[in-house]
């Protein structure tokens, strides 16, 4: 290898963007080469020194507003006027620009993920985790749904539904505070056997039904489902069939509640 | 630019919002960097985000930060296209310019003292000094932490135009802290 491929390379070493065989010989050409040598460690010098340092912006509250205005509510009401950006030149170019050049590099790929959703199931599974801790499980005990309900009361902007499941094999064993997304959210703890379920309940603008998805997160089940103005994560270490058998029967008791 | 009637489905706003929003602070980030304007970069990412939640629908992943600054980025080479004086955006440059020499002697060992640690503001205006499109390339990578393949897909070159052209932004960044760190002595 000659020091000039050197010097192009030795930046995917020191980024780790190398696969095992070329990662190998530019090293081999640093340990002999005291040029090449020096120069990666004034570059990784100088990448650390910038990781030290801030050089983030930040974006303007009034920025925030503006995007936030630009867009349509989630409460369906009367459109905004768009604020208009201060250089008409910006609107004017082409999107399509952008989209085919995604589409001609392969950015456009197979799976359909939303980013946010997957941190907040993040999130509810470490909230799980650290339920299980000794004497993190609850903050009321209690096996009867009409002693957890009130207790939610003015800890939270929404009261999560406490239903007695267990009769379908699924113990209420309480209720506890916790905090996903940055917000209070409740949980409402259930036990089947010696497997813990925590019923996270959320309050969300969306008062449309979206029906229970199940996914795998570190080894937990998560099933994820909306109802009513609340979005629902149960989370377990049950298998996705038992889990599932919770949520339905979560659902059709919740259903028989509402028109009972 | 105004969001079409057809465009006001409650539904999509709130997957848009929560999906897009987040990344508020890092698409103002590359905005600064790539225009080096306040004012202008606020435009800018108003009209990205605009832009992104028109073609929302189409959005297929994998990652939303990418997929924004590839709007992103239109969006500001819209913007350089306006500014005629300034420097041509990176598809338009000579190829020479990708050639340019690169200033990479070592400095002389082994008596060289530690690397010089600047204040964030320097730092700032060192990467601001370098030429498009090394310094979007090196932003993408040092300061947004993107993967050579991400770089490649939201500035619309091949994985190996990446590696080059940020050893060149390197090597340009490498001279100016080395020159700065003289300076300030």
């Amino acid at each position: 290898m000659t020091c000039e491929e050197a010097e192009v390379l030795l930046h995917a070493l020191i980024d780790g963007e190398l696969d095992a065989g070329h990662a190998r010989e530019v090293e081999a050409h640093i340990e002999g080469c005291a040029h090449c040598a020096a120069l990666t460690t004034e570059y990784r010098e100088i990448r650390q020194a910038m990781a030290e340092t801030d050089l983030q912006y930040k974006a303007s509250p009034a920025l925030r507003r503006r995007i936030e205005e630009a867009l349509p509510q989630a409460q369906p009401r009367p459109l905004p006027q768009a604020v208009p950006s201060r250089r008409a030149v910006l609107r004017g170019f082409a999107m399509g620009s952008a989209v085919s050049a995604i589409a001609a590099t392969g950015l456009v790929a197979i799976v359909l993920r939303n980013d946010d959703e997957q941190r907040v199931e993040a999130e509810v599974v470490s909230a799980h985790l650290r339920s299980l801790q000794a004497g993190h499980l609850t903050d009321v005990i209690s096996t009867d749904q009409h002693t957890v309900k009130p207790w939610f009361n003015g800890k939270l902007d929404v009261s999560p539904p406490v239903i007695d499941l267990t009769a379908q094999g699924f113990t209420l064993i309480g209720g506890r505070l916790d905090y996903v997304d940055a917000r209070a959210i409740g949980a409402v703890v259930y036990k089947r056997r010696q497997h813990v379920i925590n019923l996270f309940v959320a309050q969300t603008a969306d008062t449309e039904r979206r029906a229970a998805k199940t996914n795998t997160l570190q080894g937990f089940n998560i099933r994820r489902w909306s109802d009513r103005g609340l979005n629902y994560w149960a989370v377990s270490d049950l298998g996705a069939d038992e889990l599932a058998e919770f949520g339905e029967k979560f659902e059709t008791a919740m259903r028989a509640n509402k028109e009972g | 630019m105004a969001v079409r009637a057809s465009d006001d489905d409650p539904e999509k706003a709130r997957r848009f919002r929560e999906a897009a929003l987040p990344y508020l602070d890092e698409a103002y980030t590359l905005a600064r960097y790539l225009l080096r304007d306040a004012a202008d970069a606020e435009d800018a990412v108003q009209e990205c985000y605009l832009r992104a939640y028109k073609h929302f629908d189409s959005y297929r992943g994998p990652a939303m930060k990418p997929w924004l600054f590839a709007i992103l980025r239109n969006v500001c080479r819209a913007e350089f296209a306006r500014r005629k004086s300034a420097p041509a955006p990176s598809d338009d440059l000579p190829e020479t310019a990708e050639q340019a020499p690169m200033w990479n002697e070592p400095t002389e060992t082994p008596e060289r003292q530690l690397l010089r640690r600047f204040d964030g503001d320097t730092v700032r205006k060192l990467i601001a000094a370098l030429a498009e499109p090394f310094r979007e390339t090196f932003v993408l990578r040092e300061i947004q932490n993107l993967s050579y393949r991400e770089i490649a897909d939201v500035a619309a070159v091949p994985v190996g135009t990446v590696m080059s052209r940020l050893a060149r932004a390197r090597a340009m960044l490498r001279s100016a802290w080395l020159a700065e760190q003289e300076r300030v002595k």
